[in-house]
């Protein structure tokens, strides 16, 4: 017990195995929904609790290890937990607290998977990502690994009887793969020649230029693929719709962020300090990724689906902050790699909070309308109140308002984009600074999708009549959202502590710091002698001082009353919620503005058409240039290897004889 | 906070809450007499929000509370904006709370409730309006944010009062990559303020119309709040583009407070030109068709990126 209270890695350790342990519960009694949901899912959400505790108390602490003996012999697990380890499993264990207890409300009897199935896979899921970040070896790394990707696999395909789910789980299984595949070669690489696989013999590797290079490009691809970066993107907008909403949270909000975690790990620390063109290969992709996720989310007209296609813009911007901070960490400017590495991991922070937010919202709607389609949802503020304003602070965040969460790392990454111009490269010090406009541009277009997420669906009229019944989320939905917003409101209020709190890790992780702060506690200043200042809390103060002085200045000078009436609308009597624009409609000028972006079809109608029809198919140009041609290339190449399938015996006899034969011939 | 500070902190706030709505009138006026009709008064935009005051609120059925919520949060941005820009002074204790990219932040949060509020009702005008809206926005907003950018690389800081100060005292006088961002600032300042040639102020034509449409539901001291906060929107903007381009005459650090005073007819000089410079260039062009005005700030982010890469060859 005392070992327990003085090792974080052990208490980390035994917080993992109680959430399989809760796991293997659920299977006592699967058909319960009182003993699993009711019970098990808090009892989960506290150890998430305590993970993120455990973890914020060792943000700062030594790094430890641990070998445990499991698995093959003479293979056993190697585990550390140093700070960069902490910072995600604080991420993990915060953000799935609330997670879980909204998951607690939210399962409930349907058809699919049963509730201790699930809470089995569930809770897998949740301690193979811990795993994940604490693994120390390449052999535990993979199977952490490939077990949160076979649990997620199992959590998304939940509704198994739809086609179209089971599609959706194939889709992501095979890129989990193909990117897993990509992780083993890239640890074959790092290893360097010694076969031991420990993350210490790839630390001790001295690699030449060009292999470390490849190394890092496998592993790019690898985490690449988990964490949605275009072009690898394609199954992050099937999976996370396809997933109940809980599981779609934890997707977003959490496993992308593993990727994350070992791109750093891999860059930073097994490869021991990276070369700055890497950065620029992660940089280009990350503004890509921004650009083509914010385009399509404008576009979408499911909820999910828009919502997935905001995390790829999300990761996007994470990944340009990455890039920035390796182009910074190999020139040698050691400060503002540690503000872009400070911003990296304070996005990342950031992002799992309010896209789970924002998923477990979507839930909460799903459950009282039955819809995800944009275009058949409105005006839930009136029905579902806690929802929508919950969501409201999402929306903002995510929007990167300030004086919210999403705000404080935007400005981070743009003071660090400032900066961008010094370093030394001719010509990359012109077209880096550029990248802030892309930056930019990415974050105002998260705001207009936010806009059309937030007013589709709460704002406006019910755009049928069965909305007029949805119901507002149950208690422990309710505790889980006001979980996960407070997180949004405290991680912009206080970003100084927070700035401070993430220099102990890029401290330990990178070897650069930030300079020590002069700044009064509520206000941030990244770089002192700057001139460059934001504090949250203190804007927060103004602008609430302002809109109360003005309310009380209205009330007190003009009291006049309110008169209800039929809304104005330019005189028109007949006003239906059909004339609200509709999830297409509030698309349109992106369409417009964006059109090489897309494989559009449209139809049409003409002038005569009875009953007249118009329709857009919006189609991912990658999918269809990039994926459709390799999917017939693998089609072909298997097809001519389906010659040699007979279906008769004596062939395959034959085969085994040539074969032994040819063998032999090489032996003797 | 040294007691100039919060000085030059209130006269600032109060002299954007009175002067905006005269900056209305006075290019309302110069629209006027440039078009060869006879003038409104230039007070009339104050008696309109007084009006507006005493009138009893008429409000939709279904509206929400974000509604009636969104004039005040619309309003109380703009002030705090008004606070954040050195347009007498540059001794401002509210910039070290938020600088220039925070000041785009606060720009882009009272878009963001005027385009929720303008769909709470569920109208088709609202709808149309709050789509447009944010069609602006997100093609303004990083061309801004640019323009800034360029004149936070030139004067090595992000609050806006040092950068003033630092354009202010450097004896040269013309740089060539503010001068593109000057073209596309002031592209942006007629877009995002619902000038011609984006939308036009001055009319209720469902083909046309941008920001009335988001104002259509509101009334009474709601609209009155709105209304005045577009004058400040309009206030503010003119103010960064003198805190940008022309920052001369402003109070700087080193200044006697006297000088604070001094800078009141510097401020009310620009204003007038601006104004009567704006009035110009609307009376000389024409409205744009909605489809082209993501071209037309297409061209305002590419000549602000432009300025960007100026800086970046001639580094100065």
């Amino acid at each position: 017990m005392t070992a327990l209270l003085h090792s974080p890695l052990a208490a980390c350790l035994t917080l993992l195995a109680l959430w399989g342990l809760i796991g293997l519960a659920g299977l006592l009694r699967p058909r319960s929904l009182r003993y699993v949901a009711r019970t098990l899912f808090p009892l989960g959400a506290l150890c998430g609790a305590a993970l993120a505790w455990v973890a914020f108390a060792s943000l700062a602490a030594r790094p430890e290890r641990a070998v445990l003996i499991v698995g093959l012999p003479d293979l056993p697990m190697h585990l550390r937990r140093d700070a960069l380890s902490s910072v995600f499993l604080l991420l993990l264990g915060s953000a799935s607290a609330g997670i879980s207890v909204f998951a607690a409300g939210y399962f409930r009897r349907g058809h699919g998977t049963s509730a201790g199935l699930l809470c089995l896979q569930y809770h897998l899921f949740l301690a193979s990502m811990g795993l994940v970040l604490l693994a120390d070896d390449a052999y535990a790394f993979m199977v952490a690994w490939e077990t949160m990707a076979l649990s997620s696999y199992f959590l998304v395909t939940t509704q198994h009887g739809l086609g179209e789910i089971r599609r959706a789980g194939f889709l992501y299984l095979l890129m989990a793969h193909v990117g897993a595949l990509a992780l083993l070669l890239a640890f074959g690489v790092m290893q360097g020649g010694s076969w031991q696989f420990t993350f210490d013999a790839m630390r001790a590797a001295h690699l030449t230029p060009v292999w470390a290079s490849t190394a890092f490009l496998l592993a790019l691809f690898g985490f690449g693929a988990k964490a949605g970066l275009v072009p690898l993107h394609v199954w992050l907008p099937e999976a996370h719709p396809a997933a109940p909403s809980p599981v779609s949270a934890l997707m977003s909000g959490v496993m992308l962020k593993t990727a994350v975690y070992g791109v750093l790990r891999v860059s930073f620390d097994l490869l021991g300090g990276p070369q700055w063109w890497w950065g620029l290969v992660a940089l280009t992709l990350g503004l890509f990724s921004a650009l083509y996720g914010a385009v399509f989310a404008a576009a979408q007209t499911d909820m999910k689906r828009l919502l997935a296609w905001s995390s790829i813009e999300n990761v996007g911007i994470i990944f340009t902050g990455l890039g920035l901070a390796v182009v910074f960490h190999g020139v040698g400017m050691s400060g503002l790699a540690a503000l872009a590495l400070i911003a990296v991991l304070y996005h990342a922070l950031n992002h799992s909070f309010m896209k789970s937010l924002l998923f477990c919202g979507t839930g909460a709607v799903l459950h009282s309308t039955g819809e995800r389609n944009l275009g058949r949802l409105g005006g839930l503020i009136r029905h579902m109140p806690w929802v929508a304003w919950l969501s409201l602070i999402g929306v903002l965040a995510l929007a990167g308002l300030p004086p919210l969460n999403g705000f404080v790392s935007e400005w981070l990454l743009l003071q660090a984009f400032l900066f961008a111009h010094q370093v030394p490269q001719t010509f990359v010090n012109m077209l880096l600074p550029l990248g802030a406009a892309l930056v930019a541009l990415a974050a105002a277009l998260a705001a207009y999708v936010m806009v059309k997420f937030y007013g589709v669906i709460f704002l406006g009229q019910p755009r049928e009549a069965t909305l007029l019944r949805a119901h507002d989320a149950n208690v422990l939905e309710r505790i889980g959202l006001v979980w996960l917003a407070l997180g949004c409101v405290t991680l912009g209020l206080i970003p100084a502590q927070v700035v401070g709190a993430l220099r102990a890790v890029v401290r330990q992780v990178a070897h650069v710091d930030l300079p020590n702060p002069a700044a009064p506690w509520w206000l941030l200043e990244p770089l002192p002698g700057r001139l460059a200042s934001y504090s949250g809390l203190a804007f927060l103060v103004a602008v609430s001082a302002v809109v109360l002085l003005t309310v009380l200045g209205v009330r007190l000078f003009y009291q006049q009353r309110v008169r209800h009436a039929a809304p104005w609308d330019c005189g028109f009597a007949r006003l239906d919620a059909r004339m609200q624009d509709s999830a297409e409609g509030f698309g349109q000028p992106i369409r417009h503005i964006f059109e090489p972006f897309f494989a559009m079809h449209r139809e049409l109608p003409s002038p005569f058409d009875r009953a007249p029809r118009y329709r857009v198919l919006i189609g991912d140009r990658i999918w269809q240039r990039l994926y459709e041609p390799l999917g017939s290339l693998v089609q072909r190449v298997a097809d001519s290897f389906a010659v040699l399938q007979q279906g008769r015996i004596a062939t395959y006899l034959l085969y085994s004889f040539v074969t032994l034969v040819a063998l032999l011939a090489v032996v003797l | 906070m040294r007691p100039i500070e919060i000085v030059t902190q209130f006269l600032e706030l109060s002299v954007a809450l009175a002067a905006a709505p005269l900056f209305v009138g006075w290019i309302n006026q110069c629209r006027a007499w440039l078009q060869n009709r006879s003038a409104p008064s230039l007070w009339l935009p104050y008696r309109s929000i007084r009006r507006l005051f005493h009138k009893e609120a008429v409000i939709a059925e279904d509206a929400s509370r974000l509604f009636r919520l969104a004039p005040y949060i619309v309003f109380g941005a703009m002030v705090v904006g008004a606070g954040i820009i050195p347009s007498m002074g540059t001794r401002l204790p509210l910039t070290h709370v938020a600088d220039a990219i925070a000041l785009v932040g606060l720009l882009a949060t009272a878009r963001v409730f005027m385009s929720l509020a303008a769909m709470d009702i569920g109208t088709a005008f609202g709808t149309l309006g709050a789509r447009r809206e944010m069609m602006v926005g997100f093609l303004a907003e990083p061309a801004l944010l640019m323009v800034i950018f360029v004149a936070s690389l030139i004067s090595a800081t992000t609050a806006l009062p040092a950068i003033t100060e630092h354009l202010a005292t450097q004896t040269l006088g013309l740089y060539p990559s503010l001068a593109f961002t000057a073209v596309a600032f002031l592209m942006v300042l007629l877009a995002e303020n619902a000038r011609i040639p984006v939308d036009n102020p001055a009319t209720h034509l469902e083909l046309t119309m941008i920001h009335e449409a988001t104002l259509l539901e509101y009334s009474a001291r709601h609209l009155a709040l709105m209304e005045w906060a577009a004058a400040l929107k309009l206030f503010n903007y003119a103010c960064i583009g003198f805190a940008l381009f022309i920052p001369w005459g402003v109070s700087t650090r080193g200044s006697a407070p006297a000088a604070l005073f001094a800078s009141l007819p510097v401020l009310a000089a620009k204003l007038a030109v601006a104004g009567a410079a704006l009035a110009l260039l609307e009376t000389v062009s024409a409205k744009l068709r909605v489809f082209r005005a993501p071209e037309f700030l297409a061209t305002a982010f590419l000549f602000a990126v432009l300025g960007l890469l100026v800086h970046l060859l001639l580094r100065v």
